[in-house]
């Protein structure tokens, strides 16, 4: 294990009943990398990301965080999931806060932040994402990529040392996707360590250092993007990157 | 009871075919079913105060509103909080809790109110000669709508979206955490007309308490009838005591509704 990676998965594998989600995946992301995964629907991407920061349990294997294992203590996990910041394909703002108590919430309740700092940091934040204007409105007034970006400021108030994306611009209309992304890819260049979910081939390109092809549970190919599209290895990813840049 | 006894006045009226949406609101979609049990609550009480037998029965019967009214507020509020723990503990993660929880529900439901009445007060207070009757009818009370509750607390943090959970515990919070400042702000707000209509039955089914001799509305009727022998007194002017009560809460439970729906 090198010294500079932040997390360790090792030979992860998660069954739902009958069905294996995770077949033994191992990696490693480095501080600072920006890692995006690919595949087809239900290889396992989703599952993967939540299982580093526990949201599911995974059925066996390792999970490392900053040198640490993570295990089912809750104690344990509420501190490691505080560094993780998640970001939902469904944005999952809560409905009934405003922008600001969205990104003030978690930051009151877990970080113990005061009013004042919290709401100093919240404004901080929705002025990263582009939004400040929106502070006192409620999910359901704003767009979908407004939305998107409340919840990326709701994970970075927390002040998280790294960024899970889950499909983050997939449920968006493609005149907000571009607003999603930049905010992304600005986050990238400010050096967060990103495991990122996504096909937006626009953004592997300008900030992925590293692809990994998930296909079912199984991690077919890790390359950097250019070994990637140029000269994939298996047939599979050719195939599927075939399908996915026809367009 | 929760199941038989909606006293809804916002059912959805049937949705107006496309072209057709009304500009206002047209003469046919007022309740006009409402407006003439209004009308007949009027119209009865002006006969009520009016004959002079019906006055009294009325004079009388209006000692116990009082009792009806603080017996149904408390034992509402004890059931409340007795359904909240455990529409929780019948999702908790523990097994025991979660089976306790599960007992107490089926258990409840499985009872007629009136036995249950008879045996909280009877049996489980049995020798106890210091806890008055008016406590044991709470008590009785809040243990039927308790469990009551607890299912409609449950529907309502069930119908909140597992995305919100996952949210919250992303973020570092922990299971409490998330269910007091997320799961449950929404949830309960989903429920609040359950709630309200909830209260409007345990008025009526406070009347059960009479059978302990607790001087409510319908203990005293009773107790008015039995000595004058005027029964059409006295049960016509308790029915329409109780209507006035029941059809007044349920109007503000509409209101509050409403006035939920516009700041959606």
């Amino acid at each position: 294990m090198n010294d500079e990676a932040i997390i360790v998965v090792k030979d992860l594998f998660k069954r739902f009943g009958k069905v294996e989600a995770l077949n033994g995946v191992s990696l490693e992301v480095d501080r600072g990398q920006v890692v995006v995964i690919i595949g087809p629907s239900g290889s396992g991407k989703s599952t993967l990301l939540r299982c580093i920061n526990y949201l599911e349990a995974p059925t066996s294997g390792e999970v490392w965080v900053e040198g640490k294992r993570l295990t089912t203590d809750q104690r344990q996990l509420n501190a490691v999931r505080a560094e993780i910041g998640l970001v939902f394909q469904l944005f999952n703002l809560f409905p009934h806060l405003t922008a600001l108590e969205n990104v003030t919430l978690a930051q009151r309740v877990v970080r113990r932040r005061s009013r004042e700092e919290a709401e100093r940091v919240a404004r901080q934040q929705l002025e990263h994402v582009g939004i400040p204007e929106k502070a006192d409105s409620y999910p359901g007034q704003l767009s979908g990529g407004q939305q998107q970006r409340v919840a990326i400021a709701r994970a970075l108030a927390m002040n998280p040392k790294i960024m899970l994306f889950d499909e983050p611009t997939s449920a968006l209309d493609p005149e907000m996707i571009k607003e999603v992304l930049d905010v992304m890819l600005a986050l990238a260049a400010e050096g967060m360590t990103m495991l990122v979910v996504s096909h937006e081939m626009g953004f592997v390109r300008a900030a992925a250092d590293e692809m990994i092809f998930l296909d079912e549970g199984r991690i077919v190919e890790q390359t950097t993007p250019q070994e990637l599209f140029t000269n994939p290895k298996e047939e599979r990813t050719k195939l599927f990157l075939s399908q996915i840049l026809q367009h | 009871m929760a199941e038989h006894t909606s006293t809804s006045f916002v059912e959805a009226a049937p949705k107006p075919r496309i072209g057709q949406e009304p500009v206002g609101r047209r003469l046919v979609d007022l309740p006009w079913w409402f407006i003439g049990i209004v009308v007949v609550v009027l119209w009865a009480w002006v006969g009520i105060l009016a004959t002079p037998n019906f006055n009294e029965a009325f004079q009388w019967i209006k000692v116990g509103i009082a009792t009806t009214l603080v017996t149904s507020i408390i034992a509402y509020v004890l059931a409340i909080v007795l359904g909240l723990l455990t529409g929780l503990g019948r999702m908790s993660h523990n097994v025991v809790i979660r089976n306790v929880a599960r007992m107490y529900v089926e258990l409840i439901r499985g009872i007629p109110m009136l036995v249950l009445i008879f045996f909280i007060a009877f049996v489980l207070f049995s020798g106890r000669e210091n806890v008055p009757m008016l406590a044991r009818a709470i008590i009785a009370l809040a243990v039927t709508y308790g469990a009551f509750l607890a299912e409609v607390f449950r529907a309502g943090i069930q119908s909140i979206g597992r995305g919100q959970m996952e949210a919250a515990r992303s973020l570092g919070m922990r299971y409490g955490q998330a269910m007091r400042h997320i799961i449950l702000p929404q949830a309960i707000r989903n429920v609040l007309p359950a709630l309200g209509n909830d209260f409007v039955s345990m008025v009526k089914d406070s009347s059960l308490v009479s059978v302990l001799a607790v001087r409510d509305m319908t203990q005293i009727a009773r107790l008015y009838a039995g000595s004058t022998f005027r029964f059409p007194e006295a049960y016509v002017t308790l029915a329409v005591l109780y209507l006035t009560i029941t059809v007044a809460l349920s109007m503000a439970v509409a209101a509050y509704e409403r006035r939920l729906r516009r700041h959606e």
